[in-house]
């Protein structure tokens, strides 16, 4: 499938967003800016917007508790985001998530979760709903190889499979649950292999390469769309900070990071771009736009207010 | 009035909602043609398809965490668990998403969803099938927590759980299901957070909930015999729970005595007389007494079963105890 590079700019451009995001987000916490904790994503940049750029606007998500990326792929709002995470009135849930709860049911994204594996089958349940409903939606869930060992994981599966459900299932596989390795909870090589167990296909590709995430979920979604079922798309990435801003420890080994960070998937997307020529200006722009774009995120937070505490009884019931 | 059973009562109100609601579906196990094992869904899947009757695999998280999925998206959804004890399986999707994500997202959502499940022993099914968890879910903000205690309730309160935009947990007592009851012809609703005063009497207060209503109308009538006259509400939802009607009453009688089939220790009958003692503790002329499931499992043996289980006798023996009465004579005791 042909992608046109104008839309390749604008997945750079988007990549580019989430990595000085996350760039603030992290130092927000580093100078004591933000409480709670947060999960960054720099790094796997390229499994988020790849796969929401092959949705229809209309189609959902369902993320997780490293969610910003997703967010920001599917179009939400950074100074929303950003605000969301700060605590302010101003954010996406009015200050009462937080940055593990982050959603904009408008957009279509289900919001992120605190715990691990509880969207999947959330998103099967929106999947039978939209088939419900005659939409031709699909549902994209995204979930981590931590995940994948969850029995969420295993029931979601199965059930999506049994009904045929319209739900595209992206494991975004960064070799780590916190600090266990994925070699250590996986008995089969790939989180992909498991497909086969519930009747769907399954394909593993490198989550580093936006287009392979982009032509992978594009084919699922649209086999998902026709009415043929499920599929599992496996991502293979890594995130280059350690699991949250509040973990105390990262034992990955220093060699390993440093590998990965060499096949830092902006820079790759970046070079691909500015061998074409084309569209040299747009590239050069994407991260001083992105900068200047997260200064006034940033700025839209600082500004928002902070909740009364009256509004802790607020939103409990419909 | 025609009569129904139970069962009949909650097949009616699904049956007209999901005639009201063209998207409202239901999910669960062996649901489909042989409507539950309690025959509630019966004829549903014939009438309404397999994609309005949803048959699941063994999957109570994802039984639940689909019928929220599904919610999110303005689709309301009937889950169905085989027994409530399995509920415990599909306890994060309930507790963690279902009652926490319209706050957790500022408002954005409603969960509009039932989950049914059938509850409370005496069927001697043993430790595993014939519990009351009625009060893990009404210690949760965000849930609603209903159970009917007769065929009109059961199908008013199922209408009203389905039109409610919350979670709604509806437990079913085993019990009930064969009960015949009157059932209104036509559109019947009964509300949430408004208890139904069943006998009225000025000598005692006796809240029970569920199918111990059935062992309070009986405890009633027996002291009536003895001139007593008990005044019996049956709350039909806990959270959100009419204490209103129930002082009213104490003020007239100044005794309590709460009557709930789960166990004793931070149980919803505690709950009852922490709340009483703290709104009306200068009405109360007697200590308030509990007659729960006591501090074990429920045996299997039908002897463990009636030890642990609340029965007439002990409301009786309660509601003597707080009217300062000599406990019954021995062979009137069982």
């Amino acid at each position: 499938m042909p992608v046109a590079e104008s839309l390749l700019v604008q997945m750079y451009e988007r990549m580019c967003l989430i990595r000085a995001f996350e760039e603030a987000v992290a130092d927000l916490y580093r100078r004591g800016k933000a409480r709670g904790s947060a999960h960054t994503c720099i790094g796997q940049e390229a499994v988020a917007v790849g796969a929401c750029f092959a949705l229809r606007t209309d189609d959902y998500i369902v993320s997780n508790h490293r969610g910003h990326g997703h967010c920001l792929a599917k179009g939400m709002d950074p100074g929303r985001m950003m605000a969301e995470i700060m605590a302010k009135t101003t954010g996406y849930c009015r200050g009462n998530g937080g940055s593990m709860h982050i959603a904009d049911v408008q957009l279509g994204v289900l919001g992120a979760n605190g715990i691990v594996g509880a969207g999947l089958p959330i998103a099967v349940g929106a999947a039978l709903a939209a088939r419900l409903r005659g939409t031709q939606q699909v549902v994209l869930c995204f979930f981590g190889d931590g995940a994948a060992n969850t029995g969420s994981f295993h029931e979601a599966a199965n059930l999506a499979s049994t009904t045929k459900a319209p739900v595209v299932f992206l494991c975004e596989n960064n070799l780590y649950a916190i600090n266990t390795p994925f070699r250590s909870s996986l008995a089969v090589e790939n989180v992909s292999d498991r497909a086969a167990a519930y009747g769907m296909p399954g394909l593993a590709v490198d989550g580093n390469d936006v287009l392979a995430v982009f032509e992978a979920v594009g084919e699922a979604v649209a086999r998902a769309r026709r009415g043929a079922g499920p599929a599992l798309v496996e991502c293979k990435t890594y995130r280059w900070l350690k699991h949250s801003v509040m973990t105390p420890l990262d034992t990955r080994p220093a060699a390993e990071i440093e590998e990965w960070q060499a096949r830092d998937p902006v820079v790759r997307l970046g070079a691909t771009l500015r061998q074409s020529g084309e569209w040299a200006e747009e590239v050069l722009a994407a991260e001083p736009k992105a900068r200047s774009a997260i200064a006034a995120a940033l700025a839209f937070a600082a500004a928002g207010a902070e909740p009364e505490a009256a509004r802790a009884y607020e939103d409990i019931y419909a | 009035m025609r009569e129904l059973t139970v069962s009949q009562a909650l097949n009616e109100a699904l049956r007209e909602e999901m005639l009201r609601d063209p998207h409202l579906f239901l999910i669960g196990e062996d649901i489909g043609g042989p409507g539950g094992m309690f025959k509630v869904t019966q004829g549903l899947l014939a009438e309404f398809g397999p994609q309005r009757v949803v048959d699941t695999p063994i999957s109570e998280l994802a039984i639940v965490g689909a019928a929220v999925g599904a919610a999110l998206t303005g689709v309301p959804v009937v889950a169905e668990l085989m027994y409530s004890d399995w509920i415990t399986i599909a306890m994060d999707q309930i507790v963690n998403q279902a009652a926490k994500l319209r706050f957790m997202t500022g408002g954005q959502v409603s969960v509009p969803i039932v989950v049914r499940a059938p509850t409370g022993g005496g069927l001697g099914m043993g430790p595993q099938h014939m519990q009351s968890l009625q009060a893990w879910f009404a210690h949760i903000p965000g849930l609603k927590v209903v159970l009917p205690a007769n065929a009109a309730d059961a199908k008013g309160l199922l209408k009203v759980a389905i039109r409610d935009p919350n979670p709604v947990v509806f437990l079913e007592h085993k019990g009930l299901y064969n009960r015949t009851g009157p059932v209104p012809e036509g559109e019947h609703l009964a509300p949430l957070g408004k208890a139904a005063v069943l006998r009225t009497g000025g000598d005692v207060t006796l809240v029970a909930t569920s199918f111990m209503v059935e062992h309070a109308l009986a405890a009633a009538d027996e002291l009536a015999a003895e001139g007593i006259a008990v005044e019996v509400i049956d709350p039909r939802s806990l959270r959100p729970f009419d204490l209103p009607t129930v002082l009213a009453s104490l003020s007239k009688t100044g005794r309590l005595v709460v009557v709930d089939e789960g166990h004793r220790t931070c149980g919803w009958a505690a709950e009852v007389v922490t709340a009483v003692v703290e709104k009306a503790f200068y009405d109360l002329d007697a200590p308030p007494e509990r007659v729960t499931a006591a501090d074990a499992p429920i045996g299997y043996a039908r002897a463990l079963e009636e030890e642990v289980l609340p029965s007439r006798a002990k409301v009786v023996a309660a509601l003597r105890r707080v009217l300062g009465l000599p406990a019954p004579a021995p062979a009137s005791a069982r």
